[in-house]
């Protein structure tokens, strides 16, 4: 209806005063939720971790305002700024699939599931440089056993929160939305696997992958996948969106590994950044110097498996 | 117009101009706002700025044309001059801060990485141009040899888009809008 005197508003016309307040209540809850918000509030009762390096980490501008996150622009420097403005409804993950109890865990539930640990990682970019990054979080199998996976479960699929209105299209960044990967079911669950809900002592930025996301330190960046939203296990090799891109490039496995090189360039060196004016050349080692994982690919060809 | 042309003071400005994307970066350096991956940065900032003089260089015979403005061509070998110095800088990067002088490793690079043969095949076909873009040379080679010669700057050109495109990531955004521009640069001659 077009009002156009006073005199045309009926007394039906008036809006309920439940669905008034109920509407004001989903406003004020959908404005609370930017991750933006969260972003610099510190995380209490961490502990410190025996899997943490001793390499000094790199500095917190670098770790969070380098980044990889195409849904927020290809350029390193965009992330951080785009991301600011960030928000979601209320966060949930839902774990389903080849499980006994699927279920959807809300931001705060994921948050309990176990005691915060200080883990400083190695970090591998695929495209040759380097950080020590001081995680905070915890092991992955946490939050994998809450849903009771069956021994029909071989690998576990992982998806991204994508939303068109905020992000880039699939088309601009010249690969797939919503970003995807995947782990074979052992790798997941290894203690080295972490869900990372934090860094440097605070919760983590967007442009980090806010508020969770995977950490593992052995293999490239990019399986490190961010703001994850969904957890399927499933019995066949899930698709993973830099696989689809440029299945040449890059693996299933992407386990750092100098004597496998990329088309464009060779890995058996990386740019550590953050050290001195342009960086440290250092060489590159296998499994990102996290040797406590070879036992999961024993048997393996990993050049075929890269 | 044609007085402005004419002017020294002209070609000091445009001298001025194509030189402050190198006295930028040199600020940006000394301000440390090379951003978290210098070798990076510098890498595709002289690349970038390459691939614009090589277009700019390339845009002076149909601007001639279409603005009827022919004393334009008075800057064309500033331009195409500082595409080789840009071009420099990012070799230089590549051979000193990437591959800290391994000769071993640049030559593999070559070889193996396409991108890389691209790139020095651009370099390669830009050199003589550099070398022989003096007027006591055009009187050496003869005009005519002189400017087979300077055509090699088009198969330069398309080396550096093809090295740029084979180059990136996933994001051709940029090296298909130089290729495009190229494309119609290219396209003006033949049809002239």
């Amino acid at each position: 209806m077009v009002i156009r005197k006073a005199s045309d508003l009926r007394y039906s016309d008036v809006t309920p005063k439940a669905t008034y307040l109920s509407r004001r209540r989903f406003l004020a809850a959908a404005l609370a939720a930017p991750l933006a918000a969260r972003a610099g509030t510190k995380l209490t009762g961490i502990v410190k971790s025996p899997f943490s390096t001793t390499e000094t980490p790199t500095p917190y501008d670098a770790v969070t305002g380098y980044n990889n996150y195409y849904e927020f622009g290809t350029g390193k420097d965009e992330p951080v700024k785009l991301a600011k403005d960030y928000h979601t409804s209320p966060w949930t993950v839902s774990l389903e699939g080849e499980v006994a109890k699927p279920k959807t865990l809300d931001l705060d539930a994921v948050m309990k599931l176990a005691p915060l640990e200080e883990r400083i990682y190695r970090h591998r970019c695929v495209e040759g440089w380097s950080f020590v990054i001081p995680w905070v979080g915890f092991p992955l199998s946490a939050l994998l056993k809450q849903a009771e996976p069956t021994s029909k479960a071989k690998y576990v699929a992982f998806q991204s929160f994508y939303d068109p209105k905020q992000m880039l299209s699939s088309r601009q960044a010249h690969i797939q939305f919503p970003y995807v990967e995947g782990l074979r079911l052992d790798e997941a669950m290894h203690p080295l696997t972490l869900l990372s809900v934090g860094v440097y002592g605070e919760v983590l930025p967007p442009q980090n992958g806010a508020p969770f996301r995977l950490t593992l330190p052995w293999k490239y960046g990019f399986k490190s996948i961010k703001s994850i939203v969904k957890i399927r296990f499933v019995e066949k090799q899930p698709p993973t969106t830099w696989n689809l891109e440029w299945p040449e490039a890059y693996g299933f496995y992407a386990n750092v590994n100098p004597a496998v090189d990329h088309p464009t360039h060779s890995q058996a060196t990386e740019v550590r950044l953050g050290v001195g004016r342009f960086g440290q050349k250092i060489k590159t080692q296998l499994f990102n110097g996290y040797g406590e994982v070879a036992s999961l690919y024993s048997i393996m060809d990993l050049h075929k498996n890269y | 117009m044609k007085k402005f042309w004419l002017s020294r003071w002209t070609k000091v400005l445009l001298f001025a101009l194509c030189l402050a994307p190198f006295l930028n970066l040199l600020w940006r350096g000394y301000q440390n706002k090379l951003t978290a991956n210098p070798i990076e940065f510098i890498t595709h900032y002289t690349g970038d700025w390459t691939i614009r003089f090589l277009l700019i260089t390339l845009a002076i015979t149909p601007l001639r044309g279409i603005l009827n403005q022919p004393q334009l061509i008075r800057f064309r070998r500033m331009l195409g001059l500082f595409a080789f110095f840009y071009v420099c800088l990012h070799f230089a990067t590549w051979i000193w801060l990437d591959k800290d002088f391994d000769a071993h490793e640049m030559w593999a690079d070559i070889i193996k990485r396409r991108f890389i043969t691209a790139g020095m095949t651009g370099l390669l076909l830009m050199s003589p141009l550099a070398v022989t873009s003096t007027a006591g040379w055009v009187r050496r080679l003869g005009y005519r040899k002189w400017q087979m010669l300077h055509r090699l700057i088009y198969l330069s050109a398309i080396a550096g888009v093809v090295h740029y495109y084979w180059g990136v990531k996933s994001d051709i955004r940029l090296p298909v809008m130089y290729g495009s521009i190229l494309a119609l640069l290219l396209l003006y001659r033949l049809q002239k």
